[in-house]
């Protein structure tokens, strides 16, 4: 009845394909400095880049190097998209990676430890959660405590010892490969994969960007907020409790010290990786590009025999210049969309 | 009067789809109270906004002490000597009086601030304002309502202001303290400072004012009225009398009288208090009242996004205690702030109007976007969006468009067999269809939703911000969804929508419902009288 008014005008919409092209665009210049990134490899070691084992040796290796960040840049990715953030993935990946390599715990084999590591990342995402939902902690103030305490914790459990991993099975997850690429990459793979539909396709996918784009919307729409907040941080144990064992296979142990500084890792990834850090937006693809660009830089460092010290200057500088770019990129728009 | 200070002419402000100021004349004299009138929306508050240079005038001319005059930010008009004191007062709890009196313009030597001599000039001001005994060291957090007036008003003085804009002042205050606060006023006004005072209470206008200017619609309506002597039914009729005459839609008839909400004794300290009602299925109930009377928070609270802490709510006869149950049970709001409160600006329009819904499309916990944008472009149909593309971010739709994507969302999935006609006349549309529209059939989802039966909307204020034409579409959206059998209770400010769109009107003033009638037994005087405290056809020269 009511639309029996005269038809609407029907004026296409250029800005909604503006829209869409949004995120590809800035994906392509992730790509695009990937790209730059090989190309400097390639002036500064062309005698390296001239033998096609190496190169594809060297993606693999990247890719490998990458695999437990990216895991963890998935679930930050989501959480900081929920409005949230998370800066104790370092120290649970520690205290999941310590608690599944006691002696104790490997004694059940490696189903044990890996249900160990992951239930541990889990749990403590979980304490995150309620803690910032229900106990109304800013994000920030609970994750830092999280991270001092769970570093604790591990350090306890360990008693400061490196824990040696004895479990075959465990270790031989590194060194595994499937089709040629090495089964952490598949890891990697089937992670980003999964969380792209979760995020694109499904309903927990939806209510994340709601909580985080608006939350007092999404509450008067009915979405539960404070519970969805709790699964993200849960969400989020969970990804480092997988990157926990990941990293333990690659060093077939694991200490208290472990995955340090992985919190900044992580966040810096999402961020260039088009994250608003305000919430409410942000893409899987995007964050695991950024966590490419990182590797590949390290990568490019170490085939040229250069310092971290330098390394972690550049890395600043591309996390701001990163920021900038987004931050011109978005006014433009929104100027844009005023008009 | 004698000297004039300030002069506007022909002021124009337009905002994105809406002319907020649409050819303001005012004239204000040095050492008078130049009242301002008007009901909400009548643009008083771009105004002052405009003369405080916060927003900058589109036309017209604004002259200040004889020179052009157009501050460029809030300091540039400080500086020229004019200071506004805000509805919501802009403090800074965690200061100090002193601190707070000289923010912006801090006294200081070589960067260090010189409190000793902030706290002496402040001291001064105070003893002016009649006082001396706030201290100028006193956090203001620690102050009563009242005292924060003073802060405001001492850092009004501490610019050595001509002119003084007061929104509201009283609003806070209680009955005594608005006595001190014109003591005041009338000080300030016998050393030659002009204040324009904006007040809704008639009875304080009569009692402070000198001269008085009428705003209506974005133009002033009468200006130079005597405060005092002005007939009361001729303040009102300016302020109310339509250039724009809305355009109702007719009454349902059909209307059930069993009950399907019903709010007994409902209470929230501080908020409102003891408010029962009841909604019958297909009947339009009205609250008037204005901004901050509790009208917002009532809704919430029967909304269950406050908790009340006293009182029922029940829907169809299940008590509603959280927002979830009662969107499960088929409550749905529209809140009074669109873009904070109830949009994903940035979000395209179907997922905006999916938000409260999109489970119910979902399969095994995937969402169905196709299905979600063929039944929001249903809904848009239905609504009559403009333009009518479900992509777009909501963030480019004007006012009125994101209200009805607001209320469109409450809709979804009902009436599925009209729905699937009214696309199937824009599917044989073929070629102009936009891009992004549902790309083959309507799939047979959008009449059996679950989340779709919503039978009882709230809706707070649902056409601030959206311009004529827009409105008078809203309007006809409400009253299809009342006959078709949809419950809708409406709070609005502007009284005439409530006569208009209502079956009931109910009156909200300070918390309570003080007056309950049906709303062709209503005029506008009558509502607007009660709405302002009574204060208007008390003892009124006639």
């Amino acid at each position: 009845m009511i639309a029996q008014t005269a038809p609407p005008d029907v004026r296409p919409s250029p800005k909604s394909k503006r829209r869409l092209d949004d995120n590809t665009a800035r994906n392509l210049g992730l790509v695009g400095v990937l790209v730059v990134l090989v190309v400097i490899g390639i002036v500064t070691k062309p005698e390296l880049y001239s033998d096609p084992t190496w190169v594809r040796n060297n993606v693999l290796t990247i890719l490998q190097q990458a695999s437990a960040i990216g895991v963890v840049t998935v679930g930050m990715t989501f959480v900081i998209i929920g409005g949230g953030i998370d800066l104790s993935v370092g120290a649970i990946i520690a205290l999941a990676g310590v608690w599944a390599t006691t002696l104790a715990t490997q004694s059940h084999g490696a189903a044990g430890m890996i249900f160990t590591a992951l239930v541990v990342g889990i749990a403590v995402g979980l304490i995150n959660g309620v803690l910032i939902s229900y106990g109304r902690l800013v994000p920030f103030i609970a994750t830092l405590a999280m991270l001092v305490s769970a570093r604790g914790l591990a350090a306890q459990i360990s008693g400061k010892q490196t824990q040696v991993s004895a479990n075959d099975t465990i270790n031989s997850i590194a060194t595994t490969k499937l089709l040629g690429v090495p089964l952490l990459v598949w890891i990697l793979a089937l992670v980003v994969a999964a969380g792209w539909v979760l995020l694109n396709r499904t309903t927990f996918g939806r209510r994340t960007v709601a909580v985080g784009g608006n939350p007092e919307a999404a509450r008067l729409a009915g979405i539960n907020v404070k519970w969805h907040t709790v699964l993200l941080y849960a969400l989020s144990g969970l990804c480092c409790g997988l990157a926990a064992i990941m990293l333990t296979s690659q060093a077939t142990s694991a200490q208290a010290a472990m995955a340090n500084l992985y919190e900044l890792d992580a966040i810096a990834a999402a961020i260039i990786g088009g994250t608003l850090l305000s919430g409410g937006r942000g893409t899987i693809v995007g964050a695991l590009f950024g966590v490419l660009v990182f590797s590949t830089i390290t990568n490019l460092f170490a085939i040229n025999n250069l310092s971290t010290e330098v390394q972690n200057m550049v890395k600043g500088g591309i996390i701001v210049a990163a920021v900038l770019i987004q931050q011109f990129r978005y006014r433009s728009l929104t100027q844009l969309l005023k008009r | 009067m004698t000297e004039v200070v300030l002069r506007l002419v022909d002021v124009v402000k337009t905002f994105p789809g809406v002319r907020a100021l649409d050819g303001v004349q005012l004239e204000v004299a040095a050492g008078e109270v130049h009242c301002l009138l008007g009901q909400n929306g009548a643009g008083k508050s771009t105004l002052i906004k405009v003369l405080a240079g916060v927003h900058h005038a589109d036309g017209g001319e604004i002259s200040w002490l004889g020179e052009p005059f157009a501050p460029a930010t809030p300091q540039a008009a400080m500086r020229a000597g004019i200071a506004t004191i805000y509805q919501e007062l802009d403090l800074v709890d965690e200061l100090s009086v002193a601190e707070n009196a000289f923010l912006g313009h801090e006294r200081s030597r070589l960067g260090f601030s010189r409190r000793r001599a902030a706290a002496v000039q402040t001291r001064a001001i105070l003893a002016r304002l009649g006082h001396a005994e706030i201290s100028p060291t006193e956090k203001v957090r620690r102050l009563p309502a009242a005292g924060k007036q003073i802060v405001s008003m001492a850092r009004a003085l501490s610019h050595d202001a001509k002119l003084i804009v007061m929104d509201e002042p009283s609003a806070v205050l209680a009955h005594d303290e608005v006595a001190n606060l014109f003591r005041i006023i009338r000080e300030l006004t016998a050393q030659g400072i002009a204040v324009i005072y904006i007040s809704h209470r008639l009875a304080e206008i009569r009692e402070i004012g000198d001269r008085v200017t009428v705003l209506k619609d974005g133009r002033t309506t009468a200006s130079h009225l005597s405060a005092r002597d002005t007939p009361t039914r001729e303040l009102v009729g300016k302020m109310t009398g339509r250039t724009i005459e809305y355009i109702f839609p007719p009454r349902a008839t059909n209307r059930e009288s069993r009950v399907l909400l019903a709010v007994d004794g409902l209470t929230r300290h501080g908020e409102f208090a003891d408010v029962t009602l009841t909604v019958a299925p297909g009947e339009i109930v009205g609250i008037a009242g204005l901004v901050g009377s509790g009208r917002s928070e009532l809704l919430e609270t029967i909304f269950g996004a406050r908790r009340a802490d006293a009182g029922t709510v029940t829907l169809d006869g299940h008590r509603i205690t959280s927002v979830g149950a009662a969107v499960r049970r088929g409550m749905g709001m529209a809140p009074e702030e669109r873009k904070s409160q109830a949009l994903l600006l940035d979000e395209p329009v179907y997922k905006n109007m999916t938000l409260a819904s999109f489970a119910g499309f979902a399969r095994a916990g995937f969402t169905a976007a196709r299905d979600e944008r063929a039944a929001a472009l249903t809904t848009a149909d239905r609504l009559d969006l403009r333009p009518r593309d479900v992509e777009r971010p909501a963030r480019t739709l004007s006012g009125g468009n994101q209200q009805k994507v607001v209320v469109g969302r409450w809709l979804l999935g009902k009436g599925g067999d009209r729905q699937k006609v009214v696309v199937g006349r824009w599917l044989g549309r073929g070629g102009d269809r936009p891009e992004g529209a549902a790309d083959r059939p309507l799939p047979g989802k959008g009449g059996d939703q679950k989340k779709g039966g919503t039978r009882l909307l709230l809706l707070d204020e649902p056409t601030r911000g959206v311009d004529v034409g827009a409105r008078a579409e809203l309007y006809r959206v409400i009253r299809d969804l009342a006959a078709n059998g949809v419950g809708v209770l409406l709070v609005s400010s502007e009284v005439p929508e409530v006569l208009g769109l209502a079956d009931r009107v109910l009156v909200m003033r300070e918390g309570r419902i003080v007056h309950e009638a049906p709303a062709d037994d209503l005029d506008e005087d009558t509502v607007l009288d009660l709405v302002m405290a009574g204060s208007l056809l008390e003892g009124e020269p006639t």
